[in-house]
């Protein structure tokens, strides 16, 4: 057994309540309609390439990307293009979505729907990358950052490192546990591809010590394929942020303000090494992910194999269906997730899970006044100040907030989640980081 | 259609808050208060009381009828401040004065600048420092220890403490020899277990240390600040004693007597007044430490850390400002 790894600076141990683990991944049935938002990833949205009254079969493209950070759309379904019209998603704005009336799932030719494990690699880097990129592959974590542009490292830069991200650090969720236990041998050919289009010899699968059973099962399968090794991290959040997981795993600080082949690596999630198996040896586009569906009145938490555009009802009502005394509705985990205020939005590919807060939880104590117990600036995994940068945001002092360093903040939520005092620290962080950003931006 | 709560992450919280931390660091004072009970006997109980009584009243009237706002007084910080006041004076003094001592403690170092979190001088030192001023006399004679269940083998009501003893004997040339051979001088084993004359919370290291174990445990004070304070303390006694060992006392004499414990467990690691950083707590803790034995040794008082950390609390924003945590992903530059 390895000697446990974590990062140095910070963290918190928030209860892990991973009350879906033991649940297997089941297929959800396609609704009747699907709601495609075209802002699924980081950076610009696509194009549509079809109009109303269409027939599109499963895995057509609907949007094509035009834009250098942008990634494809494909058809989640078969069926007739309804409208293309605003439509609310999980930031709870309307935005301009693709909505198909689904009659039934018809794939395109080309694609291969088995299931069977095809671990011969037969295409090129360049046709590697492109093939992620027609697919429109996004990071599955929940950054979303198109997944092609990742693969393509800067000149003069070298990938020493592919890190696949499997520590699933937020409490509650399990879709990445799941997937390690039940597609362990596709996720693994999926890291070859990778380790192939960037050129890199070496990859490391982060995985929490509170899985046991995917460490035991994705050692027992790495043997059989070349440079893939996986490193058991102590259970400490946020190891998941790809700062602090480069941290645990390789040692090696990302300085601030630079990206992750600053020091040799490139970061992936477990989601997206299977999402690139699927693309890559299956000509699959990213059209479904799996869900974790959790709370705890829930009476069935559950993880689904979804498609893009599935009303996040649907998957309440078949984990058991929304219970009573529901406060809050959350995209995502209970550290950085979004609450949203409706179940009527879409699932989209950065939707890594959908929990259900109770009313009770669901409100924020009242704030009291800071007591300067310093806990907030232990728990900063990024070594910041969030009591100072809170209070100089809500001052407006945001030049000093800037030499403070308030744009290294990662947003994870540690300081608010430890505060005695139940103080809103990060949304204040959040405030400061927005107009010191725009501040940056004019200065240029 | 439902509606749910929506507000920004995190959506869960930890299990900290103000009023269990509070009530931590009363849980942690408990050993010491039983000691001052067994020694000073119901003069002890006394004291504490009138000092968490009036110290609630004072938060009380000040929150509701002068500031006209929400009253907080169950937070815990008001009986935190009693009990330390309490403790930071002799077992007989006379009840009025510990309630000028309460009144400018949560008045005038506490509520005037804003209540709790925002008093940049630890406002039980504050109050102690008033009566030390104020009443010279009744805070510096000190009921002898009686155990409570021993018979009573001395005549006498008050005697010195030890340090009182020793600036004395300094002061009037005596050897260090002369000074702890007197009968007065309590033994080694007397300092640990408390059975001495003092302030009432600071005779017993034992019990301190246990208290001060208990909140570094609970992660409510980092043991370094404490620790710095005593290593700074008993360096450089140290050296003075190895220099001159006639005139300069061993320096675990220091570190067990007097107020040094009380004040760097209890006193100095105050959340409010120390600073934020853990390198900025090390240089604060050098600081009250050479400042307490500098005044021990030297100045008019026989003791001296009250003044040392309220010296070292007005540079606690300079020490935030100078000593930043490790940032992340910036190369510390020397």
């Amino acid at each position: 057994m390895n000697k446990l790894r974590t990062f140095t600076i910070g963290g918190v141990h928030p209860k892990e309540n991973k009350l879906s683990e033991q649940s297997s991944i089941t297929v959800l049935p396609l609704p009747k309609q699907l709601v495609i938002p075209l802002g699924q990833n980081l950076g610009a949205p696509p194009k549509p390439v079809v109009k109303k009254g269409d027939e599109v079969k499963t895995g057509q493209l609907l949007a094509r990307a035009e834009a250098f950070i942008s990634a494809n759309i494909h058809s989640p379904a078969s069926g007739k293009i309804a409208k293309i019209d605003e439509a609310m998603d999980a930031s709870g704005y309307k935005r301009q979505a693709i909505i198909i009336d689904v009659t039934g799932d018809e794939w395109v030719e080309g694609i291969e729907t088995s299931t069977s494990l095809n671990k011969e690699i037969s295409l090129s880097k360049q046709e590697i990358i492109s093939r992620i990129k027609e697919c429109g592959l996004v990071g599955l974590g929940g950054a979303t950052f198109p997944t092609h542009v990742k693969m393509m490292i800067p000149e003069g830069k070298i990938a020493e490192y592919l890190i696949i991200n499997g520590v699933e650090c937020e409490p509650y969720l399990t879709s990445d546990h799941r997937l390690m236990l039940e597609k362990g041998d596709e996720m693994l050919v999926g890291i070859q591809i990778m380790m192939k289009a960037l050129g890199t010899e070496k990859a490391i699968i982060g995985i929490e010590n509170n899985k046991p059973d995917a460490i035991a099962h994705l050692k027992k399968l790495a043997v059989n394929y070349n440079g893939i090794s996986i490193q058991p991290l102590k259970v400490k959040y946020p190891q998941g942020g790809e700062k602090q997981l480069i941290k645990a795993v390789v040692n090696r600080e990302v300085p601030s303000g630079k990206l992750p082949i600053e020091v040799g690596c490139v970061v992936s999630n477990v989601g997206t090494a299977f999402a690139v198996y699927e693309a890559v040896q299956k000509n699959k586009p990213l059209i479904e992910r799996v869900v974790t569906v959790t709370g705890t009145s829930l009476s069935k938490p559950s993880n689904f194999l979804v498609r893009v555009g599935t009303p996040v009802s649907d998957l309440i009502a078949a984990a058991g269906g929304l219970p009573e005394d529901t406060g809050k509705l959350i995209n995502g985990g209970p550290m950085m997730g979004k609450a949203v205020s409706s179940p009527d939005i879409p699932i989209v590919k950065g939707s890594s899970g959908i929990l259900l807060i109770k009313k009770v939880e669901s409100k924020r104590s009242t704030p009291q006044s800071c007591i300067r117990c310093s806990k907030c600036t232990v728990v900063c995994p990024m070594g910041l100040e969030p009591y100072l940068l809170a209070k100089l945001s809500k001052l407006s002092v945001y030049d000093k907030a800037e030499k403070e360093r308030i744009m290294d903040c990662i947003e994870c939520g540690s300081c608010q989640f430890t505060c005695p005092s139940s103080l809103p620290l990060l949304d204040f962080l959040r405030l400061g980081k927005q107009r010191v950003g725009h501040l940056i931006r004019t200065r240029k | 259609m439902s509606i749910f709560t929506v507000s920004g992450s995190p959506h869960v919280h930890g299990e900290e808050n103000v009023k269990k931390i509070m009530y931590t660091v009363v849980f942690a004072m408990v050993p010491a208060m039983l000691v001052s009970i067994y020694f000073f006997g119901i003069d002890a109980v006394r004291v504490l009381l009138i000092s968490v009584i009036s110290s609630l009243f004072f938060e009380w009237v000040i929150q509701k009828y002068l500031l006209k706002g929400p009253v907080t007084i169950n937070d815990g910080s008001a009986i935190v401040a009693g009990i330390l006041l309490g403790f930071n004076v002799p077992a007989n003094i006379p009840a009025w004065m510990i309630i000028m001592g309460s009144l400018v403690m949560i008045g005038v170092a506490k509520m005037s600048f804003g209540g709790l979190g925002n008093n940049p001088f630890n406002p039980a030192l504050v109050g102690r420092v008033f009566m030390l001023i104020s009443f010279p006399v009744q805070m510096t004679s000190w009921p002898v220890a009686k155990p409570l269940f021993a018979p009573q083998l001395t005549d006498a009501i008050t005697g010195p403490t030890a340090l009182g003893l020793l600036k004395e004997g300094v002061d009037a040339g005596k050897t260090i020899e002369q000074i702890v051979s007197d009968p007065q001088m309590p033994q080694y084993l007397d300092r640990l277990l408390g059975n001495m004359s003092g302030s009432l919370g600071e005779i017993s290291a034992v019990a301190l240390l246990l208290g001060g174990i208990f909140m570094v445990y609970r992660k409510v004070i980092d043991w370094q600040l404490p620790v710095s304070i005593i290593l700074t303390v008993f360096a450089v006694a140290g050296i003075f004693h190895l220099i001159d060992p006639q005139h300069y006392i061993e320096p675990s004499f220091h570190i067990f007597s007097g107020g040094l414990m009380l004040g760097a467990i209890f006193m100095a690691t105050d959340m409010v007044t120390s600073p934020m950083n853990m390198r900025g707590k090390i240089v604060y803790g050098i600081g009250v430490g050479l400042l307490t034995i500098i005044i021990r040794l030297w100045g008019a008082y026989p003791e001296g850390i009250s003044f040392a950390i309220l010296i070292m609390n007005a540079f606690t924003p300079l020490i935030n400002n100078a000593f930043k945590p490790k940032r992340f992903g910036i190369a510390l530059k020397k």
